[in-house]
Formats: C-alpha cells, structure tokens, sequence
C-alpha cells in the first residue's frame, strides 16, 4: 500500500460521515424489515457487525490468492458460509430471536453493505485495517437499525425491548399506539427523517 | 504460478468450497442437539399457552412434564391408537384428506387437583404461510378454556393479530356443541353473525383472509375430534 492508512477515520467515518445506510443508502431492505422491535433490529445488527468484520478479515487475508475472474464468487461463498453460521447459533443461543428474524438472518448475504466493503476495501488492505473497516461499517449500519426501532418500537407498541414504558395512565387518558409504525412504510419515513436530521448537521453531506 | 489460468481457477474454488463446506457440515452438526432442545421447548411453550399458563423460562420442560401429565393419540372414532402426540407432525396431518386416516394428537393437562384440560393442535394456511394454534377444551368437551395462534408470516398489525391476546381470548367460553351437534367456532366479520346457531369470534380487519384461514383451520383440525370430544362430554 502507497498510502499510509489513518485506522482511526477507517473505523469512526462510516458511523457517521460515511455512514452505509444514511449516506450511501446500502442495506436498506433489512432496516425496514427487522426495525418493528428494538431487540431484533440489535441482534441484526450484531449479526452484520460480525459477519462484516470476519468476511472482511477473511477476504483480506487470501485477497493475494484470489484469480481475479472468480473475485465475486469467492466473496459470495465466504459471506454465505459465515451468515449460515451465525444462523445456526442463533438458533442454538438465541430462539426466539431467530424465530423473529427469521429469513432476514439469511439475507444478511445480500446485503449490499457486504460486497460492497469487501470489494471496495477488504480485497485491497491488509487484515487489521479491513477488520476495523468491517467492525466500523457494522456499526455504522447497526447506528441507524437501533434508532429506527427505537422509535418504531415506542410509538408502535409502547414497549423498548419488550418491556412497558408509556405508563398505563396514558392508555387510560386515551392515548393509542400508533399501528403504522409497525407497518413497513413507516421505516422508511422514520430512516428519512434520520438522514434529514444527519444531513442538516453535517454541511459537507449536502447536495447543491 | 499463474494465478489467472484455468486450473488454478479451478483447483482454488474446489479447495474453498470443501472447506467451506467442512466447517458448515461441523457446525450444523455440533449444534443440532441444543436447536432440536429449543425448538421443542418453543413447542411445549405454546402448549402450555392454550391453557394461559406461561411456564418459567429455562425451566420449560419441567413445567411442560408438571401440567401435561397424559398425551395420547386418538382416531376419528374417538379410539385412543397411540401414546406419542409429541411427536405427531400435525402439518401433514392436516393435510391428509380423509380423516379416518389422521393421527390425531391430544394432551391432558393438569392445571390443578381435579380440574383436567383437554389441548388439541390446529393447523392450517394464512396469507402468506402456515398459521397454527392450540386450541384447550374443558373436560365437558364442549366448553373452550383457552387458545393459542401462531404464523410464520402474516402482515404485522393486520393478519399478525391472531397471536395477540385480543384475538384469542375471544375464544374462551364458546361451546362446539349445540343440542348435540357439532359446530367448530366460526370466525366472522365483526358485527356480523354465522348463517348457522355456531358459537363465533371477530375476525381481524384488514386481516380478512388470514381471518378466514383461522375458521377453515379450525373446521379441518377440531371437526375430526368430534366423536372423542363427545365421549369426553358424556363421562
């Protein structure tokens, strides 16, 4: 590598300068689909931290011997590999939680945030830096997963990781949970809002 | 070495997919056991829910083996033809058409001295995917104690209402016996009535189809218990 790599902007830049959701606009399938409660849209996250941080290690590690014709299928079996096992132990340690992601465990493959780390850095650093890359992208992703499902989960339902919190008083003075925020489309209202309120703090983000 | 050419291509795909493979086939292996322990746990989890009792976490087949102190299998005639109703798939029996041929599986739970429930599982089709349940007579036969509905994938806040409380609970106290003929609980737009005397629920608005998949469940699942539910009533 002819650049001397800053370690520090390649972990802290995609929280929020270079977020993967809010400024490039990856990944957003899964933050509309596992976002309704806050504990899945937390362990989705954690998934993706790990998956991205070890794939991107992995990748890093063997970008030397990868033939470049067969780059893509090669990143493709790593990250399903290691999506099947992070799976399998939900299954294993975490049930209930499995049963709520579900398939979205599955698509974490698909993930646009993935390949695109892989391809756009992992196959071109040295294993420390693409593991920080990884760990810092996950978390970036993982930001903007728990706000929306904070939000969805507390005017949704009224509960934040399945325990009460709007006090029964206010359900007795009248006060209803507001049903389309557990609805889809509201995910993407509220991800909407969160890149208006990023953009509107961050002058260099916005487009002439 | 030439790292482009067509047998290291070669060779290097088949070296990662065995790999690759290797390490999934050891994982899958090494965890089967505690998910084949959590996933009957889930199961004993919603057994136990159709009587509202909500069993201690981590201790579930402990209380499951507490309140369940019987499980058998009956025929459509009512005969008991079997002791494992765990084990039963009730996914396939479902869907066997004649019911003559359907294991079909019962628990008897103990919820206090004297006081014996009768659970019966219900499968059946949502709108997106399977919907199941369990449905908790008293011991008359007659009188429903309690229910418990599950989906994979029905619309949240729409059809995914069935596992809520709201909707099952309007199950307790409805009879499938009305002088002496059998009528498994309709379910209905809310406000209106069945075209039979059959004891009804609301459906879910905007939840209409996976309403109707509840009632065409319940039809197909409880209807063949019929003659061991009226034994039960005459005891």
């Amino acid at each position: 590598m002819a650049d001397k790599i800053n370690y520090k902007s390649v972990f802290f830049n995609p929280f929020s300068k270079d977020n993967p959701v809010v400024v490039q606009i990856l990944g957003i399938c899964s933050v509309l689909a596992v976002t309704a409660k806050l504990e899945p849209a937390l362990v989705m996250g954690m998934s993706v931290i790990a998956v991205l941080a070890f794939a991107n290690v992995i990748i890093s590690l063997i970008r030397n011997t990868i033939p470049t014709n067969i780059r893509i299928i090669v990143q493709l079996v790593v990250v399903a590999g290691l999506v099947v096992i992070v799976d399998q132990l939900l299954k294993a340690y975490a049930y209930d939680v499995s049963k709520q992601l579900s398939v979205f465990i599955g698509l974490i493959i698909t993930n646009c945030i993935l390949m695109g780390r892989l391809e756009a850095f992992a196959m071109g650093n040295k294993p420390w830096p693409a593991f920080l890359d990884g760990v810092g992208n996950g978390i970036g992703y993982a930001i903007i997963l728990v706000i929306v499902g904070f939000f969805r989960e507390l005017f949704g339902s009224g509960t934040l990781m399945g325990y009460q919190v709007v006090p029964q008083s206010f359900y007795e003075a009248g006060y209803v949970n507001n049903g389309l925020m557990i609805l889809p489309p509201m995910a993407l209202i509220v991800v909407a809002c969160v890149i208006w309120v990023h953009r509107s703090r961050n002058k260099e983000l916005q487009e002439e | 070495m030439n790292k482009q050419s067509n047998i290291y291509t070669i060779v290097y795909i088949i070296v990662m997919v065995a790999a690759v493979g290797t390490a999934l086939a050891f994982t899958a292996m090494s965890l089967r056991p505690k998910q084949v322990d959590n996933a009957n746990a889930d199961k004993m989890k919603q057994i136990l829910a159709s009587v509202r009792i909500t069993p201690t976490p981590g201790e579930v087949t402990t209380d499951f083996e507490k309140y369940i102190t019987a499980q058998f299998i009956v025929n459509e005639a009512g005969e008991k033809v079997g002791d494992n109703a765990f084990g039963v798939d009730v996914a396939a029996e479902s869907k066997i058409k004649d019911a003559a041929d359907r294991k079909l599986p019962v628990y008897e739970c103990r919820i206090a001295e004297n006081d014996v429930k009768y659970i019966i599982p219900v499968y059946g089709a949502g709108l997106w995917g399977p919907i199941w349940g369990y449905v908790s007579f008293d011991s008359d036969g007659s009188t429903i104690y309690g229910a418990y509905f599950a989906h994979q994938g029905e619309t949240p806040g729409l059809g995914a209402e069935i596992e809520k409380a709201a909707f099952s609970d309007q199950f307790v106290g409805k009879q499938v016996f009305k002088g002496g003929a059998f009528y498994p609980i309709e379910v209905v737009k809310a406000g209106q009535k069945p075209a039979d005397e059959s004891d009804y629920v609301d459906g879910i608005s905007g939840g209409t189809i996976t309403s109707k998949g509840v009632g065409s469940m319940l039809d197909n699942c409880l209807t063949p218990y019929k003659a061991f539910l009226q034994t039960l009533s005459e005891k």
